[in-house]
């Protein structure tokens, strides 16, 4: 099954759990035991993540690791920050249209 | 130009929507006119080297805007803007939706509602964007807006920051 990135970093455990992972490679149970919440729901959270391809498994001998997918990670980041500049570069050319505007009514 | 103006870019995607608050050193009267008066509008709305060029306005309830982002190579992305409510000085709300030349409209739009503030002459604007799809949002983008900008990749705490 497919996910939806957005929909996946929405949660605030699991971008908790992205920040933890983005360090190194966890198993579930490491995973687990920087939260509060049951190894059931860490797992259900890792698995959402898996899905939208934040987030993929490797296999180290009876342990799975999760690790972080950084270049899904920059695609976002990238989409976020296009959409940011937007308006970033809109609003600074509003204020020099506004100081071009105060000055002329002085 | 670096300034301390508040700015703050979210997007929530559960509800659909983006919500981008910006402060301006400016008293309300003048920024509700950059925001609703065509002359204005039209000197800061495209991101350069873009520029908007409208053919229609009529900011009443019930009037709209038809205008276009000019690309740097002449390209021409037409949009429609229509007003549903307005309470001057404080806020109005419209639909957003891009068009053709000849105003045909490409539904769905998104649903703009801006409100506005003034506290110790500063005067400040929350913007909420509701979108039907976020793909929508990528198609405002792929539009061509990319070619005017330099773009950095934030760390990720600063993106998660964005994403709260």
């Amino acid at each position: 099954m497919r996910r939806d990135v957005f929909q996946a970093i929405a949660d605030p455990t699991r971008r908790a759990i992205i920040t933890l992972i983005a360090l190194q490679a966890m198993t579930p149970n490491t995973v687990a035991e920087h939260f509060d919440i049951t190894r059931q729901a860490v797992s259900k959270h890792l698995r959402i993540l898996t899905e939208s391809n934040l987030v993929k498994q490797e296999y180290k001998g009876r342990e799975i690791y999760y690790s972080l997918e950084i270049e899904k990670m920059k695609e976002i980041d990238q989409w976020l920050n296009q959409f940011r500049a937007i308006w970033e570069t809109r609003f600074n050319q509003l204020d020099h249209v506004l100081s071009t505007i105060k000055k002329q009514k002085i | 130009m670096k300034n301390d103006l508040l700015f703050d870019f979210t997007v929530d995607k559960a509800t659909k929507t983006v919500s981008i608050t910006r402060e301006f050193d400016a008293d309300l009267s003048l920024v509700w006119d950059a925001y609703t008066k065509q002359e204005i509008l039209d000197q800061w709305w495209a991101p350069k080297p873009w520029e908007s060029r409208t053919k229609v306005m009529n900011f009443e309830v019930g009037g709209h805007r038809f205008y276009a982002m000019v690309g740097p190579e002449g390209q021409e992305h037409w949009s429609v803007q229509k007003y549903n409510s307005i309470t001057p000085k404080t806020n109005f709300k419209m639909l957003n939706a891009f068009a053709d030349e000849h105003e045909n409209l490409q539904l769905p739009g998104s649903e703009w509602d801006l409100n506005f503030s003034e506290e110790n002459g500063k005067t400040k604007v929350n913007i909420s964007i509701y979108n039907e799809s976020l793909e929508r949002l990528e198609q405002m983008i792929e539009m061509g807006f990319k070619e005017g900008f330099t773009m950095t990749l934030n760390s990720l705490d600063e993106l998660l920051e964005t994403l709260k």
